[in-house]
């Protein structure tokens, strides 16, 4: 009992999976190759010194990068002050709050917002704070960081709460549970596995920032000893010495990219550690 | 709380009438629901039973596009008068709904006390003491003593739908409204919510909206048939099921339509 053609039914079925098979191959091929480069290059120039000194000056070699690690930590922690609560809260607006059409041009906005290119932010907000106060500075750089975050944390937290079933909210509010309360208590707080995950999206997008650090951080070779000085960022510092001339340069470059890297790996892990459903082991 | 005007009535509804936009769901319903009795409310799916259920606590006004008219009073208090809070109606008014909904990210005993926690209650003896009383009343306190940290998500369906119940309870309401508690559990579950309220109607006043007729019979003292958004018979269950007044509730009760 063969059907007419059936060889070659089953031929295409095979040749379909082989050539979508290529495809996956051909997206986690650039991921590996990224991930061998680091690791091979980055490593062996990695050492203590790397995490503990300042760069030394023009063309003396060692040295490391310790000011801008502690930069990019600083310039996330400013980001996420502006963006975690701004974008978190608008996504809750978007999500309980709010009349359809008046809505409807907020996510508008919002997406908009998230495809406009990071130097843009960059020189946006070089002329709201850079040129006021009369030079780069860590605020600024943070602030711009912030900014970018926001529409991403608003779109995710939205779509994470319109997860949560309408029946959880009734519930509540049937128990004379006033609306805020609900939102914040049941509602969020169903949802904050998926709030944090898109809170972590959008940080490990903004630490690898370069563009926008360029026009209101403008890098630093030594410490910033407050927030209204220039300072160092990783992905500047990676910039720089990546495109310099110097042999050790290059190396210091590959080092500081495969920090970043595990910078954002860390983040990830640990936040997922801390936010894990508090009932998954014990069903 | 407040003067009764009518001795046995809990809810005293006059000229009920909810739209959903131009739809006129329920149309100028008037009853009396008589206190620490199981009042049922029966009739073909979107004959306005649930909604109707939802105008007692004020469900109905999540959705914007509702508008209602009338009046209804809770021993004695209008509920819908202006500076009446939707929270204090609720909080006398509770539901059960249909499909169970503890919430997913707290315990068995959290779940009793949210209302009472979010409500400003700290007491952890009042709580706890709250706790047992709730499940108690339940018929769920043997089941589940052992464990009360346990999820609310790992007890089987009937005992969520129990624990629904027993959160429901735990705020000390006077009426408890139901729409359709058991249908989506086993006949075996839909017993014991059953008895569960045939019990719970002596300390409480039940308004259960349902699709089995049976389980009206079973469990109500009074039955209203409502047909596309009108209140078409309001009697004793055993007057409606035995010697209906009208022809509509007859045919339906008797299975000829619906």
């Amino acid at each position: 009992m063969t059907a007419p053609n059936h060889k070659w039914r089953q031929c295409k079925d095979v040749l379909m999976q082989i050539i979508t098979l290529a495809c996956a191959i051909l997206v986690i091929t650039p991921l590996i190759l990224v991930f061998y480069h680091l690791i091979t290059q980055g490593f062996s120039s990695l050492n203590l010194n790397f995490f503990t000194h300042l760069p030394k000056a023009l063309g003396e070699k060692g040295g490391g990068m310790a000011n801008a690690i502690v930069g990019t930590f600083v310039l996330i922690c400013e980001a996420a002050v502006v963006g975690v609560p701004i974008g978190v809260l608008g996504g809750v607006y978007l999500s309980e709050y709010g009349g359809t059409k008046f809505n409807w041009w907020i996510r508008f906005a919002a997406d908009i917002l998230n495809g406009v290119p990071s130097i843009t932010w960059g020189v946006v907000v070089y002329g709201l704070m850079v040129v006021p106060m009369h030079g780069g500075s860590a605020l600024s750089g943070g602030v711009v960081l912030g900014m970018m975050m926001i529409p991403l944390v608003m779109r995710t937290t939205e779509e994470v709460l319109q997860l949560v079933p309408g029946g959880y909210r009734e519930a509540a509010l049937a128990l004379g549970i006033s609306q805020w309360k609900t939102i914040v208590q049941i509602v969020i707080r169903t949802a904050l596995k998926g709030i944090v995950t898109g809170v972590l999206l959008a940080l490990a997008r903004i630490a690898g920032e370069t563009a926008p650090l360029l026009f209101t951080a403008f890098g630093n070779l030594g410490w910033a000893h407050s927030l209204k000085e220039p300072i160092a960022a990783m992905p500047l510092q990676i910039y720089l010495y990546a495109t310099g001339p110097y042999e050790d340069w290059h190396r210091q470059a590959w080092a500081g990219a495969l920090v970043l890297l595990l910078l954002v790996l860390v983040i990830n892990i640990g936040v997922r550690f801390l936010t894990r459903d508090r009932f998954q082991q014990k069903i | 709380m407040a003067d009764n005007q009518n001795n046995s009535a809990a809810l005293n509804i006059k000229n009920l009438s909810v739209f959903f936009g131009k739809n006129h769901a329920v149309k100028n319903v008037s009853l009396d629901i008589a206190a620490r009795a199981v009042t049922a409310i029966i009739g073909p799916s979107g004959c306005g039973k649930s909604t109707f259920l939802r105008a007692i606590n004020r469900m109905h006004e999540l959705n914007p596009d509702v508008r209602m008219e009338g009046e209804i009073k809770l021993f004695g208090d209008d509920i819908y008068s202006k500076g009446v809070e939707a929270v204090v109606v609720r909080r006398r008014v509770g539901m059960v709904f249909q499909k169970s909904n503890p919430f997913p990210t707290m315990s068995i005993n959290e779940n009793v006390t949210v209302g009472l926690r979010l409500n400003g209650i700290r007491d952890k003896k009042i709580l706890s003491e709250r706790t047992e009383q709730s499940l108690r009343m339940a018929a769920l306190w043997d089941e589940v003593k052992d464990r009360l940290h346990a999820p609310a998500i790992s007890l089987s369906g009937g005992q969520q739908q129990r624990l629904c119940i027993a959160r429901a309870l735990a705020v000390q309401p006077e009426v408890l409204l139901m729409d359709e508690p058991a249908s989506a559990l086993d006949p075996l579950a839909t017993s014991k919510i059953e008895g569960l309220i045939l019990q719970l109607k002596k300390d409480f006043t039940i308004v259960i909206v349902t699709h089995n007729m049976q389980q009206a019979a079973r469990v109500s003292d009074f039955t209203a048939f409502f047909y596309i958004g009108e209140l078409v018979e309001f009697d004793a269950t055993t007057k409606i099921f035995t010697s209906p007044s009208k022809k509509q509730t007859e045919d339906y009760v008797t299975g000829r339509f619906g």
